[in-house]
């Protein structure tokens, strides 16, 4: 049901993650500033500075120590948040391990950027790419709309007792973060009773000490405790299908689940992407329909856990799909390529054409897409460059 | 429901002394009560102790508190005699001051 009392504002997508932050009730933030990100933090740090948003903010000197900061205080039972970007993100790294292996369900944004050298500002996913073996949720937003609603159902998600892993939510640098589009602003009282006040089962007291993370040998429970976080994150399967229904109920706005398919049901073609590379390929979708190619897009929205069966089952009628990689893995092509390719073997026979794209900010154009489709098209197999310039 | 590294027992209960083969021990008339080395030991192991009664280099500090390792935590690493301005924490082979 739709409130009458929802704004619809003109926003960033880092105006958007900042104002999801404030409707989830966050109470405690810290963070370092990092281009393209730092708009994200200032807009929170102006909102608890005029009393908009009741959160302690705590500025550190690295993101190590943001992460640290953010997770212990949510270990403490305080609902808790940081943002970076890159070479920040890289930072955090080990702190993020440690979060998703202390079970803690945070949630973070990440502004995609490019990873030096040569320095490079630009929209980029290698930095969270890295880090899709930590254990947390990946979630990779194609508008500042879902930037924000990714926000509210991200903590309900990650704070579900069958879950209890953090979730990261991405943006593409700049293409989302710094460009306005007009957002649906949810009404406070409505998200309030969709996320409930965090109430975590563990809390941290002096009293009552406890050994946190503390030791484990090699005949346990150190292998059981992993395994666990492999089931919570196929468990993670059915509590996100569940809670973006609820989302779409409550909002009134469409979420369908860890993929998006555009124009797949009859599709022969299929491009698989995700971040804003989706807007354009759907843009591109629709010009091919026109000229009679039947093609269609599956947009990977969740990473982690990796939607395995909503691939095979779009893909089940196609006569080839084409993965787009805005990241690069060295020697192994593109994270989202050897996923697909995983999760089809042995399963389907679906020739899949890999790209990388787009990396350090490039603009992919619509003739890139058009010449992807060809490659597609032809079977072409491996992975492709696309936009690849010589260099002398 | 699911599964989290927590353990009833707290970590004070791991002792880390069978880790140690140095020793520091503190000369405290040389001590400045800075408590250095206790803001840099690793694993919280040395204490603030009210008990005045060890030696100081001069009467006011003996009315400070003074830095004593509880040597069932120190693991030898030998941080706090690095980190100390008056260098007067020596590592050796044995010895130590037990709480
Ligand atoms: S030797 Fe290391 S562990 Fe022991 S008291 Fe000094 S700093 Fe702490
Ligand atoms: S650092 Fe040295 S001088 Fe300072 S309190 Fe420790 S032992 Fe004493």
């Amino acid at each position: 049901m739709k409130s009458v009392t929802e704004q619809r504002l003109l926003v960033t997508g880092n105006e958007a993650a900042a104002i999801g932050v404030k409707l989830s009730n966050v109470r405690f933030i810290s963070a370092y500033p990092i281009t393209p990100q730092t708009t994200i933090v200032e807009k929170l740090a102006e909102m608890v500075s005029k009393g908009e948003l009741k959160s302690r903010y705590v500025e550190v000197e690295s993101e190590h120590s943001a992460m640290a900061a953010v997770y212990t205080a949510a270990l403490a039972g305080s609902r808790s948040y940081t943002a970076t970007s890159s070479h920040g993100l890289l930072y955090m790294h080990e702190m993020l391990h440690w979060t998703a292996g202390m079970r803690v369900p945070l949630v973070t944004s990440v502004v995609n950027r490019a990873i030096g050298p040569p320095w490079n500002v630009w929209a980029d996913q290698s930095d969270s790419m890295n880090q899709k073996d930590t254990g947390w949720l990946q979630v990779y937003c194609e508008s500042n709309q879902e930037t924000l609603d990714t926000i509210i159902a991200g903590y309900k998600i990650a704070e579900n007792r069958d879950v209890m892993l953090p979730l990261m939510s991405m943006e593409d640098a700049f293409v989302l973060s710094h460009t306005s589009e007009p957002v649906t602003v949810p009404n406070q009282s409505m998200v309030d009773e969709f996320l409930p006040e965090y109430k975590p089962e563990f809390v941290v007291d002096v009293n009552n000490p406890r050994g946190y993370g503390s030791y484990a040998t090699p005949e346990g429970p150190f292998m059981e405790l992993k395994y666990d976080m492999v089931s919570s994150m196929e468990r993670a399967k059915s509590v996100i299908r569940d809670t973006l229904r609820e989302y779409s109920d409550t909002f009134g706005r469409e979420y369908s689940g860890l993929t998006e398919n555009y124009m797949m049901d009859d599709a022969d073609y299929a491009f698989i992407t995700s971040g804003t590379l989706a807007s354009t390929a759907k843009y591109v979708v629709n010009k091919l329909r026109k000229e009679g190619k039947k093609v269609g897009l599956i947009r990977i929205k969740f990473f982690r856990p990796f939607p395995q069966e909503e691939i095979r089952e779009a893909l089940k009628h196609v006569n080839a799909a084409g993965v787009i990689d805005r990241s690069v893995s060295f020697s192994a092509g593109g994270s989202l390529y050897s996923d697909v390719i995983a999760s089809i073997y042995r399963k389907l026979d679906v020739p899949v054409s890999g790209f990388v794209a787009g990396i350090g900010g490039r603009d992919v154009r619509i003739s890139d897409f058009e010449h992807m489709f060809s490659l597609v098209q032809d079977g072409t197999e491996g992975m492709q460059w696309i936009g690849l310039k010589e260099v002398d | 429901m699911v599964l989290m590294p927590i353990a009833e027992t707290p970590s004070r209960n791991h002792k880390t002394d069978s880790w140690r083969v140095q020793t520091p021990v503190v000369d405290y008339s040389k001590c400045i009560r800075c408590m250095i080395c206790w803001k840099f030991c690793p694993d919280d192991a040395i204490e603030i102790s009210k008990t005045g009664e060890l030696a100081s280099p001069n009467f006011r500090i003996s009315k400070m508190e003074v830095p004593v390792i509880n040597l069932d935590f120190c693991k030898g690493c030998g941080i706090c005699a690095y980190e100390c301005p008056e260098k007067c924490i020596d590592m050796t082979l044995t010895g130590g001051v037990t709480l």
